[in-house]
Parts: structure tokens; C-alpha cells; sequence
């Protein structure tokens, strides 16, 4: 059998991974690419914990569906404003989008 | 044994295809990788024996959050090459904390902490008492989620619409 311990360190570094492309990126899409991986991660944790702790119960299999519904949800929304943002400012690139900035 | 020749080779597939994700210059063959990496994620989901999240996987991430990303990358070209850098200033930055935020995670939750695992199978009728779970306790968050699912549904279509000014 798999150690839980390999699911955990896969999804540490799948998280970094994630996290690196949210906070390095210019553009707005890439960091959606970038949470989507982050979210992706935290799900592995929650089957894993699920399956290695208690896999008579389905409270584990519930919160990876809500996770996944949250996400499609998110992907939506976001991606509807990155297209309405680009027809305001022709540009998806968060750096460039700085009307509040002083 | 063969589970874990398995595992490593379709985590390795996993993370290198998420690493070129978040490196790869072109935008859209970040976004074909990204399908890549949903795809390794669902076969580690199969290898946690939780069948119907490996398939919801495939159909929610590859079959729709996938395309809507291509979608919204044909819809806001221009900055798809890589004339620019893709990269904001604060790059290096990124790197060394997500380097160091892997690392911490790795060493505390994947090897310092002892969890307390059981030896215990999954029941072969795991997907029916799935599905009276989410009819039964879980009934509230199932239908927040309904409802959460509809309000994005209109909510995007109100942001993306054409404004007839």
C-alpha cells in the first residue's frame, strides 16, 4: 500500500507549484492556471486524509465535491471578468491594471 | 508494489506537467499542460480508490474549466507571445518563497507529523452511500453549493455581457 505520507509530500509541492505561478505571473489567466493547481493540491490532501483515516465515512468525498463546485464556480467568475476587464483596458495583464494605485 | 512504481511515475507526470504550466512562455501551452497535470491528479484520485472524484475530475476540470480557460485565452489574445516578459518583478521573490513555503510543507505535514492512520478498506458501495450522504446530512452544503453554482452561472453572464452604451 502507497504511505500517505507520498500523497501529502506530492500535494506540498504540487501547492508551490501553484503558488510560485499565482505570484510571479503577469498575466491574469496564468494565475487562475495557478490557483486552479492550488486547489488541485489541497483536494489530493483531502482524498488522502479520507482514505488513510476514516474511508467509512463519506465526509471527505463531500468536501471534495464542494471544493470542486467552488472551483468551477471561481473559473466562471474570474474568467468573466478577465474578458470584461480586457474589453475595458485591452489588457489582461494585472501589472498594467493600476487605476487605484495613487 | 506495483502501485507505488504506479504512483511515482504518474506523480512525477503530474508535477513536471504543472511546473511547465506556471514556466512555459506561451500561454496556451501553459493552458494544454494544465489539462496534462488535471489529468495525473485524476489518476491519483483512482489511486485513493475515490472513482466518482477521479471521473467528476475529468469532466469538471478537463471538460469544462479547461476549455473555459482556452476560451478566455482565444478571447484576450495579444498577450499570448512572448514579446513581454511573462513574468511580473517580483519573480524571483515568488521563487524563493514558494521554494521555501514547499520545503516547510514537505518536512511538517508530509514527514514530521505521525497521523493517525487506519488500516481500513473502502466500502465496495462507497458511491450509493455517497450519493445518501449528500441527500442526507450533508443536504445543507449540498444545496448552498447549488445555489452558489447558480449565482456564478448569472453572475458571469451579467459580467461578460456586452454593454450597450
Amino acid at each position: 500500500m502507497i504511505p500517505l505520507s507520498w500523497f501529502l509530500a506530492v500535494a506540498a509541492v504540487l501547492f508551490a507549484i501553484g503558488f510560485y505561478g499565482v505570484l510571479s505571473r503577469r498575466n491574469a489567466i496564468a494565475i487562475l492556471m495557478g490557483i486552479e493547481l492550488m486547489l488541485n493540491s489541497v483536494n489530493i490532501n483531502i482524498l488522502a486524509f479520507w482514505r488513510y483515516t476514516q474511508p467509512d465515512q463519506m465526509a471527505g468525498l463531500v468536501f471534495a465535491i464542494i471544493v470542486i463546485t467552488v472551483a468551477a464556480a471561481e473559473a466562471a467568475v474570474g474568467l468573466a471578468l478577465f474578458i470584461a476587464l480586457y474589453r475595458l483596458r485591452t489588457t489582461v495583464n494585472i501589472d498594467e491594471v493600476d487605476l487605484l494605485k495613487g | 508494489m506495483a502501485l507505488q512504481v504506479i504512483f511515482i511515475i504518474v506523480s512525477l507526470f503530474t508535477l513536471v506537467s504543472a511546473l511547465m504550466v506556471v514556466l512555459h512562455r506561451n500561454l496556451f501551452i501553459s493552458a494544454l499542460f494544465l489539462v496534462a497535470s488535471f489529468f495525473g491528479v485524476a489518476v491519483i484520485y483512482l489511486l485513493l480508490e475515490a472513482e466518482f472524484l477521479a471521473v467528476a475530475q475529468i469532466l469538471i476540470y478537463i471538460g469544462a474549466i479547461a476549455t473555459l480557460i482556452v476560451f478566455a485565452i482565444m478571447l484576450s489574445r495579444g498577450m499570448m507571445t512572448g514579446r513581454t516578459s511573462p513574468y511580473n518583478a517580483q519573480a524571483v521573490w515568488a521563487g524563493l518563497g514558494s521554494v521555501v513555503l514547499g520545503l516547510v510543507l514537505l518536512y511538517v505535514v508530509a514527514f514530521r507529523v505521525q497521523w493517525p492512520v487506519v488500516e481500513q478498506e473502502v466500502p465496495p458501495d462507497a458511491i450509493e452511500q455517497l450519493g445518501r450522504a449528500l441527500v442526507g446530512p450533508y443536504v445543507i452544503p449540498f444545496e448552498v453549493a447549488s445555489v452558489l453554482l447558480l449565482a456564478a452561472l448569472i453572475g458571469a453572464v451579467m459580467i461578460a455581457r456586452e454593454r450597450e452604451v
